[in-house]
């Protein structure tokens, strides 16, 4: 067997294998609940101001669950984020990984399995919580080309958040650790235009929300469900998500590469 | 077994071999060679550098300096050829905790590209082999550790590696489960595998191995056949138990030069252990009118070799630090 198919061999069965353990150890309700509970609080609790906030003829809850659902899908990823950092940190803590780095196998298919078991899981959650927002009133106004795009969008954000979440579960030393490190992840969505326009915050505040890569994010899947004008934040938010891969990707490789620590 | 006749002579050959973790030198230039087909065991009080060596010539780990060969192969050049070759199983548990003994040794079929008749076929084998069949499907959290550390073994050996390195094997297990597990390792030899064994149990080594090498404070400081080993000692003796501190004194002043412990009343009187040299030391003590309680004869074993060789050395590792 040549390096590629040996890598594509191995890698798709280190995919079996975390499948596996997710189905034995679940967090998928626990990654879709938490973006399910602030879909609910944003929506019932702050929607009815919030959507007044929003500016327009008939703005309220109904015209806030279409605004919010973007940012709360972008929280989905993020806290999918979490559970991979901590999946990834709990498998290092065991002696199998010990085992493939002395057994002839491809030593990137470790990581790959786990980025191609944590995408997929993510990608599980997001359907999830979109579902849920269809039962609570979200309409998209899409047609199938830009359900698509979305899609494609979603998937290219999962994948650069979790190589990111994969190289912060490789540099923590504890399963605690790797828990706490991808928080601010999930606060990105806050401090852009998840929940209400930048236009609304205040002057330094309202340039950081503009150029982090939350924003264009956001703004690029609202212009894709909902049409709304997004301007240019579609080839941003991708050129960002492909730079996050890249520098995740690189991250992660040097990571494992690393010496394993004297136990 | 043409397998057999393939493998070089040496399976393992280590020269210089060193490694530090800062300024704590671990491994301060250790020489070792394994001859095919046999078994060695590195013996070593915690800390002396076993587990670090393990590492090191299993490709977990590079070393500081050295030159290293495994199955005929440069450890630095060639590690994927290396890693073909052997299998190991380490101190640390290596199973998949949440799968089951079944999906463990499948992954491991997988990872060796068995195929799909190979593979399952060489899985059931080598839970029949383990007497893991009544488990296969239960999950490994359930395991107890004899069980587990059979599991381990059979997923180093689902390649059929010819050189496996066992690190510390039965270390923490009860009487029972450490016969299963010499055994099996036995069994492996005479199927012509070489095995590079840890271990601190003199008993193990003494049973299983055919060269002993003692490792302490990162060097070799002894290394041989377990009955050379035994003669690099002062001969065995015969240990004298007292009812109390009188006799003790009296029979220690009988026999200048033996070794006194108060605390258990005993005294060791050097002695070859001989018929004629117990009837002589008898004698002696009747003349004297010594009461002894009790007498045992000690031939000398490889804890005397252990303990003599590396007590001393122990200091000096930890002014070093």
């Amino acid at each position: 067997m040549n390096a590629l198919s040996t890598y594509l061999a191995d890698s798709t069965t280190m995919l079996r294998r975390n499948g596996v353990r997710m189905r034995r150890y679940p967090m998928i309700w626990f990654i879709a609940g938490i973006p399910i509970v602030l879909l609910l609080l944003f929506v019932y609790v702050f929607g009815g101001t919030l959507g007044a906030g929003l500016g327009g003829v008939a703005a309220g809850r109904a015209e806030y669950i279409a605004y919010v659902v973007p940012g709360i899908l972008l929280i989905t990823i993020a806290g999918a984020a979490q559970g991979t950092a901590i999946a990834v940190a709990m498998d290092m803590a065991e002696g199998i990984v010990s085992r493939f780095r002395t057994m002839p196998i491809s030593r990137a298919s470790v990581v790959t399995g786990h980025v191609l078991a944590s995408a997929a899981q993510t990608m599980l959650a997001v359907a999830i919580v979109v579902a849920v927002a269809i039962a609570v009133g979200f309409r998209p106004t899409t047609g199938p080309a830009q359900w698509a795009a979305a899609i494609g969008l979603v998937l290219l954000m999962t994948l650069a958040l979790t190589w990111v979440s994969v190289a912060l579960g490789l540099v923590s030393k504890s399963v605690e650790t790797a828990s706490n490190l991808p928080m601010p992840l999930m606060l990105l969505p806050f401090f852009g235009s998840g929940f209400v326009p930048t236009a609304s915050m205040p002057e330094p505040l309202r340039w950081i929300a503009e150029v982090q890569p939350a924003t264009p994010m956001i703004e690029a899947l609202r212009g894709l469900l909902l049409g709304t004008p997004s301007g240019s934040s579609g080839p941003v938010a991708v050129a960002w998500c492909v730079a996050i891969t890249l520098a995740g990707y690189l991250w992660t490789q040097r990571l494992y590469e690393r010496e394993p620590a004297p136990r | 077994m043409t397998a057999l006749a393939a493998a070089p002579a040496r399976a393992i050959r280590a020269v210089g071999l060193r490694k530090a973790y800062g300024k704590l030198v671990v491994l301060d230039g250790i020489d070792l060679v394994v001859a095919a087909g046999t078994v060695f065991a590195l013996l070593g009080p915690n800390g002396a550098g076993k587990t670090t060596t393990v590492n090191i010539l299993s490709t977990l780990i590079s070393a500081d300096g050295g030159q290293v060969e495994v199955a005929g192969h440069d450890l630095e050049r060639e590690p994927g050829a290396v890693r073909a070759a052997i299998g190991v199983t380490g101190q640390f548990s290596a199973v998949d905790a949440l799968l089951s003994a079944e999906e463990n040794l499948r992954l491991m079929a997988d990872l060796r590209h068995l195929g799909r008749h190979e593979g399952p076929r060489r899985v059931a084998e080598l839970l029949e082999q383990f007497d893991l069949v009544e488990a296969a499907r239960k999950p490994v959290q359930t395991f107890s550790g004899g069980m587990r550390r059979r599991l381990d073994l059979a997923m180093t050996l689902v390649g059929d590696p010819r050189i496996i390195f066992l690190d510390e094997p039965t270390a923490g297990l009860d009487p029972r489960s450490r016969r299963v597990m010499w055994g099996i390792i036995r069994d492996l030899v005479a199927r012509g595998v070489t095995i590079f064994l840890t271990t601190q149990y003199l008993e193990e080594a003494d049973r299983l191995a055919n060269r002993i090498a003692v490792l302490d404070g990162g060097r070799i400081v002894a290394e041989g056949t377990p009955d050379e080993l035994k003669r690099l000692v002062p001969g065995g003796h015969v240990r004298l138990a007292f009812a109390d501190a009188a006799a003790l004194d009296r029979a220690a002043r009988e026999f200048d030069g033996a070794a006194r412990d108060d605390e258990a009343l005993t005294l060791q009187v050097p002695s070859d252990g001989g018929l004629g040299s117990l009837r002589r030391l008898l004698d002696r003590l009747d003349g004297a009118a010594i009461k002894v309680n009790g007498l045992s004869v000690q031939t000398p074993d490889l804890d005397d070799v252990f303990l003599s060789l590396t007590s001393a050395d122990s200091d000096r590792k930890v002014a070093a630090r």
